[in-house]
């Protein structure tokens, strides 16, 4: 699915470099299910950004299904984003404004799809996450949880390929958090790729690999599920 | 859900600050088609009475300035009534009719009235005097040139007559005629009797509606007004009914050799001062709309980009799920035409109302709503509301999408 060749992205600030992503190499094949697990600032989240077509890195090379993805006009990557790429956040990003039904909708607004069938496909993934009885409520009336799982929904909305996910369980509670990883896991088995930002041992469980970023350079630490 | 459904959502989460912003472009909006409207319509109005009036010459105090000819006699000021024998002595060419009247504060029930003394035209033919030089008809001039007018060519002894000719036939010492709108606020008919400055009188008839000030007032005969008021036998204005092109000429002149210690105005005077001040109002009215849309187009902009900055992140979000920049850009301008649109019909609703209001009390102009300002109020405050954003969606639009990680 993804090839990182030698991608190195290094922020400059007011005079100061951070290199963030030091000289990485990277494969990530169809259907895998990674977790990316290292200290705070070592380049986890700038990782995602450049898989996920928003951050162009300062040298190498990002193939996504064989296309060097940073070789496109800016707006062939947006639409990337909306066809092949999901995300899930830490803090959800739902749209407050929007009730659980419209914000899973939003992905089939920027694919131009008709209303009934934008309708129709969000109350089945609500439905999907179990929250057929949650479509009309706003976010702000929503347990974390079940912020997470309308966030989960709205990623499905468009059947992405790949799934991108910065601590999706960070916010959430033990329990919720096995609830949002049994989905994850699903979704997984459904051949989906997932790459997911953890802090936590037990999270990164749930993947096939895990990978360790430090200082911006990465080392697989092996399948701990083959361990 | 649509593109457009989505503006309307996110602008009813929290629509003060952006209705706020509005606030000026409305109200510039609003002083335009106010004025615009006041001001077409008393010109139409202007048109209309030079033709229908008989009256084209006003003889005045000397101190008086002229700003609209129905209120030329509600000034305060008089001169001698015996300058109306003058006149008619003076036999001059082109002149019809003569109407002097004398205007002062009386009141019926507590309610406050202008009682406007006038002289029947009876009366110039009683005097023995004026019969002599051959006043026999109801002409006071000579015939000589005379074009004809209302006065002169009908033999109406009809009292409404007052209200297109200036003019009536008889009028009795405890008679009176009341104005459209005064008799229905009196709640008076013909034939009823009403006190006034302490006299009883009888009311002979009660005008049609002429939308102008004459309107709102009781008319009795001048030496009643006179001996009631105890002003003694003076005049505020003499109305001269003149052909139009006497009018126009020598008779100017004439009248003031002929009278001196008085002023004298042509209709088409007060009609070239009213319409100066109509283009006056008119260009003002462009200059407040035009600073009116600055302040607002700069409101607009302000509000704007705090709504882009507070909507930082659910930009981001949108963008990561695969908005684009077009989409984003979109989204804002067409939130800005939706105001624009609003503002451009509020403010033609409130200014359509504010002139229909406003016009027959200060200028007695009745207005009718333009739809051609409708338009210009839509187009001019679309634009401006789209320019104004033009900045802050280009800010929204060129957001780095990964400040959707950052926690906050
Ligand atoms: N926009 C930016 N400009 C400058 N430096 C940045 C920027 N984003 C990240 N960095 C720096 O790059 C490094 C890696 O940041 P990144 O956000 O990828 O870390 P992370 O592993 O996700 O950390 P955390 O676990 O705290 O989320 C950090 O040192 C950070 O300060
Ligand atoms: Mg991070």
């Amino acid at each position: 699915m993804y090839h990182l060749n030698s991608v190195t992205k290094i922020y400059t600030r007011r005079g100061q470099t951070v290199t963030a992503l030091d000289d990485t190499t990277l494969e990530i094949p169809d259907n895998d299910f990674v977790a990316v697990i290292g200290p705070s600032g070592s380049g986890k989240t700038t990782l995602l950004s450049v898989l996920g077509g928003m951050l162009a890195p300062t040298t190498g090379q990002v193939l996504l299904g064989g296309e060097s993805l940073y070789d496109l006009p800016i707006e062939d990557r947006t639409a990337l984003r909306g066809t092949k790429i999901g995300f899930v956040f830490q803090s959800f990003n739902l749209i407050p404004w929007l009730t659980a039904c419209e914000n899973v909708q939003i992905p089939l607004v920027l694919a131009g799809e008709s209303a009934d069938r934008q309708r129709t496909r969000a109350l089945e993934m609500l439905d999907r996450v179990g929250l057929a009885d949650r479509t009309d409520h706003r976010p702000a009336e929503l347990s974390q949880g079940q912020q997470q799982r309308v966030a989960l929904a709205r990623t499905l909305a468009n059947d992405p390929q790949v799934i991108l996910a910065d601590e999706p369980t960070g916010n959430l509670d033990s329990e919720t958090r096995e609830q949002v990883m049994a989905y994850l896991t699903e979704f997984h088995q459904d051949g989906r790729t997932i790459v997911m930002v953890t802090h936590d041992p037990a999270t990164a469980a749930y993947a096939n690999r895990t990978i360790r970023l430090d200082s911006g350079v990465a080392k697989s630490i092996g399948n701990p599920k083959a361990a | 859900m649509t593109l457009r459904s989505l503006i309307w959502k996110e602008l009813w989460q929290r629509p003060t600050p952006m209705l706020t912003s509005l606030l000026a472009v409305t109200l510039g909006v609003t002083a335009l088609v106010a004025i615009q409207n006041i001001t077409v319509f008393s010109e139409r109005k202007i048109a209309g009475d030079m033709e229908s009036l008989g009256a084209n010459v006003l003889v005045l105090p000397p101190s008086i300035t002229l700003q609209d000819y129905y209120a030329a006699d509600m000034h305060g000021q008089t001169m001698p009534e015996e300058y109306v024998t003058r006149l008619a002595l003076a036999r001059m060419p082109g002149v019809q009719n003569l109407a002097p009247k004398l205007c002062v504060e009386a009141s019926v029930d507590t309610i406050p009235v202008t009682l406007t003394g006038i002289l029947p035209r009876s009366e110039f033919q009683a005097k023995s005097a004026w019969q002599g030089i051959g006043l026999i008809t109801n002409a006071v001039g000579s015939d000589r040139g005379c074009c004809p007018t209302a006065t002169s060519l009908g033999g109406d002894d009809d009292p409404s007559s007052l209200a297109t000719t200036r003019s009536i036939q008889d009028l009795g010492e405890h008679e009176l005629i009341l104005g459209a709108d005064l008799a229905t606020q009196l709640g008076a008919g013909v034939g009823d009797e009403l006190n006034m400055l302490g006299a009883d009188f009888q009311v002979l008839s009660v005008l049609p509606a002429t939308g102008t000030i004459d309107d709102g007032r009781v008319f009795a005969h001048l030496h009643t007004v006179q001996r009631l008021s105890e002003s003694g036998p003076v005049v505020n204005v003499i109305e001269i009914m003149a052909c139009c092109e006497d009018a126009a000429g020598s008779l100017i002149t004439d009248l003031a050799t002929e009278l001196p210690e008085t002023r004298i105005v042509t209709i088409a005077q007060v009609v070239e001062t009213q319409v100066a001040v109509n283009g006056l109002m008119s260009r003002l009215s462009w200059v407040f709309f035009s600073i009116l849309l600055l302040v607002g187009g700069a409101s607009i902009a302000s509000v704007m980009y705090a709504n882009v900055t507070e909507r930082r992140k659910e930009i981001g979000t949108l963008m990561a799920l695969g908005a684009s920049r077009r989409f984003v850009t979109r989204m804002f301008l067409g939130k800005a035409t939706l105001l624009g649109v609003a503002g451009g019909i509020g403010g033609f609703l409130v200014g359509t109302v504010l002139a229909s209001v406003l016009g027959p009390q200060l200028l007695g102009v009745s207005v009718r709503p333009m739809p051609g300002l409708l338009a210009i109020g839509i187009v001019t405050a679309t634009l401006v509301a789209v320019a104004a954003s033009f900045l802050p969606a280009r800010r929204a639009a060129g957001l780095d999408p990964c400040l959707v990680f950052n926690d906050t």
